[in-house]
């Protein structure tokens, strides 16, 4: 039974965990104070809707070991460690929010909307007062993939020393040891599997009825 | 109307297109206060797109549409439209909100004084015939399709608007609701004294409800009329129109 990997190397575990959740939690912090804004703005100006979707898109698409590997040389965000995971992150992060975003405010019922210009709502007052709250449930799908997503990729950012639950993966690899493998990608799995458990059942709780 | 009654709303010369396409043409005519002028037509006769031209969803591409003797284009349009009331088909009110906070809206959007909108809010939902302590606190969803109409009409009230805009507002009813709402909500106008432009489709609506009929048909306004007048219109569309109501032939 001590053996077991979960066991075996359990303080190391929840080392890298807790770096892990930090590499994520703030990826996604930032993530979303830039992605939700952005994702209002361009249902406001229309035609920025393309250029910053496609961008977003393109981030999207860039492997994610190349990109960690491409942040190196780049200076203030980039190099080694915390910071340009962090960006990484952020980066990977931000077109399911931004695509949710926008999705959810333009799904809002026309018919609502135009009830609310006919009362006499401006348009900032129709945002917050209306868009907003019925946007919620589809902004928090794109939260909730955006952090599925960041967690697995935070395991390869142990690649660039950002520390994290990678740690043990790349150690594995290197010696050939499934177990090291398994203390990484198992409580990665558990990680993603709770946040998608908990941001799926907030986004039920502020569901509206209609 | 007598000549003497005030003009509420005019629209002079009015045209509107989109993407070079007139979407009603050359509209002249006054609506006076206090009458309730029901906009009749078929679908994409340009009904509801005159009606948004009175709270500037629209602004007209040719001519004016005048509020209160000014033009709208002059207004403030946050101002224009707190002055007019906005009844459209059951999906308006906000799912998120109560019976109470939909109601309140624009009371609230004007800083009224919370206890002052309470007030307001209850005495309207009586006026409309939902017991407030039973409604106030429950949201759309819970609601029939008659009760949600019912605070479609009380918020529209609201803030007391001299006039009133209705798109529709009883199309999605059950006839035995609508005929009750449409009978009531007659007796309301009657009562307040609110000027009500109506848009609608059934003739049997128009009926009920009117002081005047507009006629409109490919985006003009080819006859407008009290009903009396209406029914003897030679217009081969008020004819169509007529012909939708049998039973009169035999009753009239």
């Amino acid at each position: 039974m001590k053996d077991f990997f979960l066991i075996k190397y359990a303080p190391e575990i929840l080392e890298h965990t807790l770096e892990h959740l930090f590499l994520v939690g703030v990826a996604i912090s930032i993530a979303i104070l830039i992605g939700i804004p952005l994702g209002i703005w361009i249902t406001r100006q229309t035609h920025f809707r393309q250029p910053v979707l496609a961008i977003a898109n393109i981030f999207q698409t860039i492997p994610s070991l190349a990109l960690f590997g491409l942040l190196i040389p780049v200076p203030i965000i980039g190099g080694i460690g915390t910071v340009p995971a962090i960006v990484a992150l952020t980066v990977y992060s931000l077109l399911p929010i931004i695509r949710n975003t926008y999705t959810g405010i333009t799904g809002v019922d026309p018919a609502i909307r135009e009830a609310g210009w006919g009362m006499g709502m401006t348009d900032r007052q129709l945002l917050f007062q209306v868009e907003i709250p019925l946007a919620m449930t589809v902004i928090l799908a794109g939260v909730r993939v955006a952090t599925v997503i960041a967690i697995g990729i935070a395991t390869i950012a142990a690649a660039i020393g950002a520390g994290g639950l990678g740690v043990f993966v790349f150690r594995g690899i290197s010696v050939v040891n499934n177990q090291l493998i398994l203390a990484g990608a198992v409580p990665s799995a558990i990680i993603a599997l709770v946040a998608d458990l908990a941001i799926g059942w907030m986004e039920q709780k502020i569901k509206v009825k209609s | 109307m007598s000549p003497s009654t005030p003009i509420a709303v005019e629209f002079r010369s009015v045209t509107f297109s989109r993407n070079q396409r007139p979407l009603v043409s050359n509209l002249n005519f006054p609506i006076y206060q206090g009458e309730a002028l029901i906009l009749l037509g078929r679908s994409g006769s340009g009904k509801t797109t005159t009606m948004k031209l009175i709270n500037r969803l629209f602004i007209p591409t040719a001519g004016e549409v005048l509020f209160n003797e000014i033009p709208t284009t002059e207004w403030d349009e946050i101002k224009l439209r707190r002055r007019i009331g906005y009844v459209i088909q059951e999906t308006g009110l906000f799912p998120h909100f109560t019976v109470e906070r939909n109601v309140g809206l624009v009371p609230i959007l004007e800083r009224w004084k919370p206890k002052q909108i309470k007030g307001r809010v209850y005495e309207l939902l009586n006026i409309v015939g939902l017991d407030p302590k039973k409604f106030a606190g429950r949201y759309p969803h819970e609601l029939s399709g008659g009760q949600r109409q019912r605070v479609g009409v009380a918020r529209a009230l609201a803030a007391d608007p001299p006039v009133l805009l209705m798109d529709e507002p009883f199309g999605a009813l059950d006839p035995i609701t609508r005929l009750e709402l449409q009978q009531e909500f007659r007796r309301l106008q009657q009562e307040l004294g609110k000027t009500v432009v109506f848009v609608t489709h059934d003739i049997q609506e128009a009926l009920v409800l009117a002081s005047r009929i507009g006629l409109m048909y490919g985006g003009e306004l080819i006859f407008l009329g009290t009903t009396q007048e209406f029914m003897r219109s030679p217009h081969p569309e008020s004819q169509a129109f007529l012909e939708c109501l049998p039973y009169l032939k035999y009753s009239l």
